[in-house]
């Protein structure tokens, strides 16, 4: 196979490349998947704005008064909306992660619906929240 | 043939392990997460008042700096993950590495130090 063996790299196996991702048709659980990772990065990566709002939250009355005007924010809230839905959706597909750690549901038509539930699951709940945080009650 | 045998200091070399904090962590911040909603209620009006006593007792902020440190290892090990699936750069995900440690260790302190200035 190799023309020249003594000078070859490590091997890097590619499955698949970037390119191919348009033309992939993930199942459910295969979404539920990629978004518990892209929902967990996305905290990861809002943390600092988390720890620092919690601060502005706890520290004085006045700071406190603060938070609320930043909260009445717009894009703020557009933030606070994405990082409720990531842990709503992170907590749902964890749980299903951690029953099928316990080979609970891991029966292909068993894990289908279990990865539809998660999704029943968290998005409404992540539009209650968003009309919670619009205002809508 | 040196360089087969040769491991990258960012290999994947520590699983069981990890596999287990992971979700022990999971659990931790799902306690921590109903307890904090309960308080939350019992609190009942959240004015800076109500927000402040849900935080405010010792117990409380030495659980939510329990909670802090699951985080940090939760999301230590979820991005380490991120790293060594998509960054092929030996140097770059080691200094990826590197920086998401002391980012998270930087957050434990600064949420420690938030919760003891209250």
């Amino acid at each position: 196979m190799n023309s020249n063996p003594p000078a070859s790299p490590r091997p890097r196996i590619r499955n698949i490349g970037i390119g191919d991702l348009l033309h992939y048709r993930l199942p459910l659980a295969g979404i539920v998947s990629i978004l518990h990772r892209i929902s967990g990065l996305l905290m990861f990566l809002l943390l600092p704005l988390l720890l620092w709002l919690f601060e502005a939250s706890l520290s004085s009355e006045r700071s406190f008064e603060q938070f609320q005007d930043l909260a009445h924010n717009f894009f703020v809230r557009l933030v606070l909306l994405a990082l409720g839905w990531a842990l709503l959706h992170h907590l749902c597909a964890g749980l299903r992660f951690l029953l099928l750690d316990l080979h609970w549901g891991t029966e292909r038509l068993a894990a289908q619906r279990s990865a539809r539930v998660v999704l029943f699951v968290s998005v409404p709940l992540a539009l209650l929240f968003g009309l919670y945080l619009f205002g809508a009650f | 043939m040196a360089g087969l045998t040769r491991k990258a200091p960012v290999g994947a070399h520590y699983g069981l392990r990890d596999w287990l904090a992971q979700r022990v962590s999971a659990l931790v911040l799902l306690a921590y997460l109903l307890v904090v909603g309960v308080s939350l209620v019992v609190a009942g009006h959240l004015d800076y008042d109500g927000w402040y006593s849900v935080f405010a007792p010792q117990p409380m902020k030495l659980f939510t700096v329990i909670a802090v440190l699951a985080l940090a290892y939760h999301a230590w090990i979820g991005v380490r993950d991120i790293w060594m699936d998509y960054i092929g750069s030996t140097a770059l995900r080691l200094a990826l590495h590197v920086a998401t440690l002391l980012w998270l260790l930087y957050c434990v302190v600064w949420s420690v130090k938030i919760l003891w200035s209250i």
